[in-house]
């Protein structure tokens, strides 16, 4: 069975390298073949995951040396996968949901005659994602890392006519490539310090490490993931990654790789757990991110883009729950699996809705859809519920363990992550209801005559059925995971469990996050379901204005960063203009001019020639009798 | 009579051969003083070769007008050229290499 792994990354990898390379005469079937085989790999995916439920807890990991890639002295970098239970889970979400979306693409890409290339595209991130999850040491995580962002950058860019995409997808990349520096460093002090970065050793080595040496790696890999995963202060580029087409916003930007960034956290726990500062900030980088993520959901107009920001904010939740150590990891990734079945029903619920609609993102023209689209209504509703942690869907399990983890911290800590974390459940809860009154409930605000007729209308089955699986897994996941706690003991060998201590009782979290719940629920829809909302955004409060903009995130940027490398550039051009090419265009000019003097001793008299001549035989003469004489 | 003399003889040919070729235009008045100047070496080689009492002198003369009947032949045949094609026997008038 172990011989299976490397095709889990091989099946999408060929058909990467056939669809991109293959041409126009791929074009009629290119889509099918993708798809194909991205449900190869699930398929593969659940033979291995049987032969592994089939084993004894301590016995289910599973490893292949594929080939040695760099073997020199000292230095032994291999390809070798390693399948353990977080992998494994993994996995199964990358190649399900993903084949999931491969079908909803071919309805969505229909008209669009590039649909062969982006499902190469879809390939390629399927096999970088999955490389990046089995790699059983950190250098051949990075290899997958940076394949996960090389065809992040191709598809948000895919429509890269419109120069709004081409610019996104450049962003996108640029300030990944600041989390990847990172992760780069902390490869490199690995290698000083452990000699190597194979998982194992480097793991098992974490107890004789000086704990500054951890600490700075942890750091290191919080950067890395906060780049991957969108948190502050490298979020900047997950709102304008909605660029791309909306299968990809749900399956890259929403599902799967921007939840690698807690896959690096929860995978390095031994580090972590080592390292108490690097994972406080984890901690706070996550909290953060929670609260942000959700003020900007709540702002914002543009359907994808308020997923977005809800995006940022769950991925906070599950980074919060990774910082917590032994006693979140298993939240974290239980929280990762859930939210990648809600959130990519909800993203192609709203692909669907933009499909309806003549790609329109502006939920302030949507409103009454639910009779147009009932379809996609009950599935967005369901993901909708599932999300704002309505009891008994997948959702509520997950976050309310989360939150119930952030009491259990303890002390002062404790309750502050707590509260947080409460605070943003109402947030997620108000925002979400608002998306979805906009939306679904309401009056319409389009017409079906006139300059901007739109026809509302269902999608089709291709797109539909994904939604209606994912909108199964956002229901029943959750209880599933739940149930005899099942999902923590799976994870258990892996991530280590230790049960928090909570302040609070489980009951009282739980009624608590039920409040929370109603209240953000209730003032959305006082606030949007009763009252006709406008058309066209109200000019807002001077808060609203800065939330809608991210609060100010890309202002920020420029001006911390960007303003100072221009001028930083531009005094390096001034210095290269003035002093460097002065110097060299000086001693051209010195070299240049002496030298139009010299040539005027040439001036074709053969009797001045014979003075020369002459003149230097009468010196040499001189010369050798003077020395002579002395 | 003192070799010596021979010696002043050679250099005051010698210093009048340079002056010709200095001073004169005439190519065929510097080819001439150019033949001074070389005779003028001729009897100073031909002096040191009575001075030192050994022949070495003397073989360097007759090479020396070996080499001078050549380059008479030459160098004549250069000037009478150039004067056929510019009418002129002038050095000056035929200053072409210069930038």
């Amino acid at each position: 069975m172990e011989s299976l792994i490397g095709l889990l990354v091989g099946a999408p990898l060929l058909g990467a390298a056939v669809l991109l390379c293959g041409g126009r005469r791929l074009d009629r079937a290119g889509h099918w073949l993708g798809t194909a085989l991205a449900a190869s790999s699930f398929v593969i995916g659940l033979l291995l995951f049987a032969d592994m439920l089939g084993e004894e807890t301590e016995q289910r990991a599973m490893h292949q040396h594929l080939f040695s890639w760099i073997p020199v002295n000292g230095f032994q970098a291999d390809v070798a996968f390693q399948l353990d239970q977080l992998s494994m889970t993994f996995v199964l979400l990358i190649t399900g949901v993903g084949t999931l979306i491969h079908l909803y693409s071919i309805g969505y890409m229909e008209h669009d005659e590039r649909r062969r290339r982006f499902f190469g595209y879809l390939n390629l991130f399927l096999a970088a994602m999955l490389l990046l999850v089995l790699a059983d040491n950190f250098l051949l995580l990075y290899v997958g890392w940076e394949g996960v962002g090389l065809a992040s950058y191709l598809l948000i860019g895919f429509w890269q006519h419109k120069p709004s995409a081409a610019t996104a997808a450049k962003k996108a990349f640029l300030v990944n490539r600041v989390g990847d520096v990172g992760l780069s460093i902390a490869i490199m002090i690995m290698f000083t310090t452990f000699g190597t970065f194979a998982f194992g050793p480097v793991f098992e080595a974490t107890g004789e490490t000086s704990e500054g040496k951890l600490t700075a790696i942890g750091l290191m890999l919080l950067l890395a993931a906060c780049g991957k995963s969108a948190q502050v202060p490298l979020q900047s580029w997950l709102g304008d990654a909605m660029e791309g087409p909306t299968p990809v916003s749900a399956l890259i930007h929403a599902a799967t790789m921007v939840t690698a960034g807690v896959y690096l956290i929860t995978r390095s726990g031994a580090i972590f757990n080592a390292a108490p500062d690097a994972q406080t900030v984890v901690v706070v980088v996550g909290a953060v991110t929670l609260l942000f993520g959700a003020f900007v959901g709540c702002a914002k107009d543009d359907i994808k883009k308020a997923l977005a920001g809800s995006t940022m904010s769950q991925i906070g939740y599950m980074m919060l729950a990774a910082g917590l150590g032994p006693i979140g990891y298993a939240f974290a990734i239980m929280h990762l699996v859930t939210h990648g079945f809600f959130k990519a029903g909800l993203f192609l619920g709203a692909g669907s809705v933009m499909h309806g609609m003549n790609d329109e993102v502006d939920m302030r023209r949507y409103g009454g859809l639910r009779k147009y689209m009932p379809v996609t209504f009950v599935t967005f509703g369901l993901g909708y519920l599932a999300i704002i942690g309505f009891p008994g869907l997948s959702g509520f399990f997950s976050k309310d363990q989360i939150i119930e983890a952030a009491f259990a911290k303890g002390g002062t800590q404790g309750w502050i992550l707590g509260s947080v974390t409460l605070l943003g459940a109402a947030i997620t809860a108000y925002y979400m209801t608002r998306v979805m009154a906009l939306t679904f409930f309401g009056e319409k605000r389009w017409s079906e005559t006139g300059k901007d007729a739109v026809h509302p209308h269902e999608s089709p089955k291709s797109m539909t059925i994904p939604m209606i699986v994912l909108a199964f897994g956002s229901v029943f996941a959750g209880g599933l995971f739940k149930w005899n706690e099942s999902f923590v003991h799976w994870l258990e060998p892996v991530t280590q469990f230790e049960h928090g201590h909570s302040p609070l009782s489980a009951t009282a979290v739980t009624s608590m996050t039920v409040v929370a719940l109603v209240i953000g629920v209730g003032t959305a829809w006082l606030q949007y379901g009763r009252r006709p909302v406008p058309a066209v955004a109200p000019r807002g409060s001077l808060l609203t204005r800065a939330v809608r903009r991210d609060f100010l995130q890309d202002d920020l940027n420029h001006v911390a960063l960007v303003k100072p490398g221009e001028y930083l550039t531009r005094g390096l051009v001034y210095v290269d203009h003035k002093l460097v090419d002065g110097v060299v265009n000086g001693t051209a000019a010195t070299v240049g001019g002496a030298s139009g003097r010299l040539r005027r001793v040439q001036n074709g008299f053969v009797r001045s020639y014979a003075v020369s001549m002459f003149g230097g035989a009468a010196v040499l003469v001189a010369a050798t009798l003077l020395m002579r004489a002395v | 009579m003192n070799p010596v003399n021979y010696l002043y003889l050679a250099a005051l040919l010698f210093t009048i051969g340079a002056s010709g070729v200095l001073i004169r235009r005439n190519a065929i008045i510097v080819f001439m003083c150019v033949e001074l100047m070389l005779n003028a070496s001729n009897l100073a080689l031909v002096a040191f070769s009575r001075l030192h009492g050994n022949l070495d002198g003397q073989i360097m003369a007759f090479f020396t007008m070996v080499v001078a009947a050549a380059e008479v032949v030459v160098g004549l045949a250069i000037i009478v050229t150039l004067f056929r094609s510019r009418h002129s026997a002038s050095v000056d008038d035929a200053s072409l290499m210069k930038l």
